[in-house]
């Protein structure tokens, strides 16, 4: 049931306006909402809810129910700032109420201590503007601690000797173990390796009044019927909603930040679901809408105090892109796995989080992990080993038999920043509001194709280690698809070199505050939620703290 | 509703990464089609075409049924995949009828320039059938290949797609299609949507989870 919302006219000068229901969003609501402001979530997709959720592949992922759609928000594609980006669908994000949260695959490692200080160690590398982040990982180890309880994480303290220190166990023991994940436990362990229980964002035991993962299988894209999968919809969402202070508001798209004459924002424009325009006034604004939806507010807002958008003074709003590198090992193996029951991933290991770039020739690191996302229609396009015939009986044969007995590795890692790897605006693509469409420039760098091709020659050992009766890799390409998106309003000290400070406060505009993927200064090895939302719950009490000193 | 089954989406699927890991879960989809297909297969009296001819639908009915034979288990034909794309054609994948317009006279030619004797597809020997098939796809390969464009390429793709969706698909679905899961039996995926460990053959002997020994500095790289 959804608790009693309040609606605040939007004449109403409200605490806070948060654009963006997603991992970021939905924490900074519940947590200025409990802390006693008056907060409007606009969300610019629908509010659906875990009787709306569907195994219904149609309607999910061809009929995009529940992400960004490509004839309304239509997006263009090009390599390097000098050629003129072709229109193709270039990203997919959660649009609706809790965002991307709601269909992805739930890994939630932490990310470790390098993360934040490998510029400092590894010194500079051409082609990228690596940078150390503002804050330290004992910074964010409280909130990735509030993450794994109030938000509700399975997992097993202290599996992994990398992991980085943690004040509390996880308040929940990790997910089963799956056949991929007995064959990769074993083979790495026989090359030395340390594979460990996947940290996971499904609860494993009934927690805060949701229910257990019932194992359907249908975790990526798909939102979780059963509420196991803590997405912000689920969790976070539905706490601020209780406060009584907060209103989410659906279907409100928006397009330009209000700015008064003194350089301070007054409120967020958005089209309500009538296309009608409406303004919403709030103290202070908080844009949690995604790593390429938030550069792109900040873009469309400029005016004439701020001609080259909004808090983008030092001209790097939208650059820096980064997607994480990834790769991906198949093996089939003599029994049945079945794979495609369960959650995705139950096994991990990162004793290559951090390479040694004088002994491999690159830099990079990542994790490796046994997961499975393919529906059986992606299996049967997309998961048969190459040389098999696309038709006939080799076809059904190859399929009949694979389709239990395939496992995937993937392998994660390191995206470094590239000052031309951008979300800007589209200077002839629009979208069906007439806005300028999101413009994708990104060419990934060497480093990262290198680190993917080691990383998958790593997958292929353990495959024969497992005792894989056939195996295969896909090679590193040049990624034109973005899934993570981060670091278009990178943190930092400095104003010239980025978008926010070390309190996600814009450096130009002291009432606009950023929080979301796009505030990451470094891309972690993946899984960059989890990140994402102990960042959201520190930028809570930042705000309060900087609100109840009246410094906003 | 737009449809990324293309080559286009091919393409990207095929591109790299998490989004590759996105895309290859994202394939054109179907849903009044597949219901269509479910009652037209369950129907006795004739089924109802919209988009193909009788005619045409006999090709079609013949070209799926090249794609996934009948064997020992059912194929494409027990699914009813002529009419679950019959009607994709007006839904989903309506921006496929194109594709089929122009192939299927293409189709045509090619059987009376291989085989001059035969009248159409249909009327061909299976041998003759697949013969024909393969001179749309010379690179008969699935996995992760790149799409090769040519005459009728894009046709013979979009079918053999369509095909795999029409025998694949959610069986619980609002609108049924791969009727009686008779598609994922023949895969060996279980019809139910909530399972319990041990969920296959190398779990279920597992002793539980213990650490490994290993000095982790050793490990390192």
């Amino acid at each position: 049931m959804r608790p009693e919302q309040p609606k605040y006219k939007t004449s109403e000068e409200v605490d806070f306006v948060i654009i963006g229901s997603g991992a970021a969003g939905g924490i900074l609501a519940k947590e200025l909402s409990t802390n006693g402001f008056r907060v409007v979530v606009l969300e610019q997709g629908p509010y659906l809810t875990e009787a709306d959720f569907t195994h219904d592949e149609v309607k999910v992922l061809n009929q995009d129910l529940l992400t960004n759609h490509p004839k309304l928000q239509p997006t263009s594609f090009r390599k390097t700032p000098d050629e003129k980006a072709k229109p193709q669908r270039a990203l997919v994000y959660g649009r609706l109420v809790g965002g991307t949260s709601v269909h992805f695959t739930a890994n939630f490692w932490r990310f470790h201590e390098i993360d934040f200080v490998e510029r400092t160690k590894v010194g500079p590398i051409p082609g990228a503007n690596f940078a150390d982040w503002p804050i330290t990982y004992a910074d964010l180890e409280p909130y990735y601690t509030k993450v794994e309880w109030e938000i509700g994480v399975s997992g097993l303290a202290g599996a992994s000797p990398f992991d980085p220190p943690r004040s509390k166990p996880y308040p929940m023991p990790p997910l089963p173990v799956k056949s991929s994940g007995v064959l990769f436990e074993r083979a790495a362990q026989k090359l030395g390796w340390h594979p460990f229980p996947a940290p996971m964002a499904i609860l494993s035991q009934p927690h805060l009044g949701r229910s257990a993962c019932i194992h359907c299988g249908f975790c990526l894209a798909f939102g979780c019927e059963v509420g196991a999968k803590s997405s912000s919809l689920a969790t976070a969402v539905r706490m601020a909603e209780r406060t009584g202070r907060c209103e989410i508001r659906p279907n409100s798209y928006v397009h330009r930040i209000e700015m008064d004459g003194n350089g301070r924002a007054t409120g967020a424009v958005y089209f309500d679901e009538k296309r009608n325009i409406q303004l919403q006034k709030a103290k202070a604004v908080v844009v949690c809408a995604n790593g390429a939806e938030t550069p792109r507010l900040l873009l469309l807002s400029a005016n004439k105090q701020f001609p080259n958008g909004l808090a983008n003074s030092s001209g790097i709003v939208g650059k820096h892109l980064m997607l994480n590198s990834g790769t991906t090992s198949m093996g089939v193996f003599e029994h049945p796995l079945n794979d495609y029951k369960g959650f995705a991933v139950s096994r991990v290991f990162h004793d290559f989080y951090e390479l040694d770039a004088q002994k491999v020739g690159f830099y990079g690191g990542g994790g490796l992990d046994a997961r499975f996302d393919l529906t059986p229609v992606g299996f049967a396009t997309g998961g048969l080993p190459p040389g098999t015939p696309g038709w006939g009986k080799g076809f059904k044969d190859t399929l009949r038999h694979n389709f239990t007995r395939t496992m995937q590795i993937y392998c994660h890692g390191t995206s470094l920043p590239v000052e031309n790897n951008s979300f800007s605006l589209d200077p002839d693509l629009k979208d069906a509001w007439g806005l300028p469409a999101l413009r994708m420039t990104y060419k990934d760098h060497p480093d990262d194709l290198k680190l993917g091709n080691w990383m998958n020659a790593r997958a292929s050992e353990l495959l024969d280690a497992a005792g894989a009766q056939k195996k295969w890799s896909s090679p590193a390409q040049e990624q034109q698809f973005a899934v993570h998106l981060l670091g278009t309003c990178r943190m930092g000290n400095d104003p010239k070199t980025s978008v926010i400070n070390r309190d996600h406060r814009t450096h130009d505009v002291k009432n606009l505050f950023l929080c979301d993927g796009s505030s990451l200064v470094t891309s972690g090895r993946g899984q960059p939620t989890m990140t994402i939302e102990a960042l959201a719950f520190r930028a809570a009490d930042r705000i309060t703290d900087l609100a109840r000193r009246a410094e906003i | 509703m737009t449809n990324d089954l293309s080559r286009r989406g091919f393409l990207a699927r095929a591109g790299a990464g998490v989004g590759a890991a996105w895309l290859s879960a994202h394939w054109p989809a179907l849903l009044a089609a597949s219901e269509h297909a479910r009652k037209a297969a369950q129907s006795a009296a004739p089924a109802k075409l919209e988009f193909f001819s009788a005619d045409q639908a006999q090709e079609i009915d013949a070209i799926t049924a090249r794609i996934i034979p009948t064997d020992d288990m059912p194929g494409a034909r027990e699914v009813g995949a002529v009419y679950f794309i019959d009607r994709a054609l007006f839904t989903f994948a309506s921006d496929d009828q194109s594709a089929y317009r122009e192939g299927l006279p293409q189709l045509q030619a090619r059987v009376q320039e291989i085989f001059p004797g035969v009248q159409k597809f249909s009327a061909a020997t299976p041998e003759q059938q697949d013969e024909i098939l393969h001179s749309f796809d010379q690179n008969t390969q699935t996995g992760r290949r790149a799409f090769r464009p040519g005459a009728g390429g894009n046709f013979f793709e979009t079918l053999r797609v369509h095909t795999i969706i029409a025998f694949l698909i959610d069986p619980d679905s609002d609108s049924g299609g791969n009727r009686d899961a008779v598609g994922w039996k023949v895969i060996g995926r279980d019809r139910a949507h909530m399972f319990q460990p041990p969920f296959g053959y190398y779990d279920k002997d597992y002793p539980g989870w213990k650490s490994a020994a290993h000095d982790a500095e050793k490990a390192k790289t």
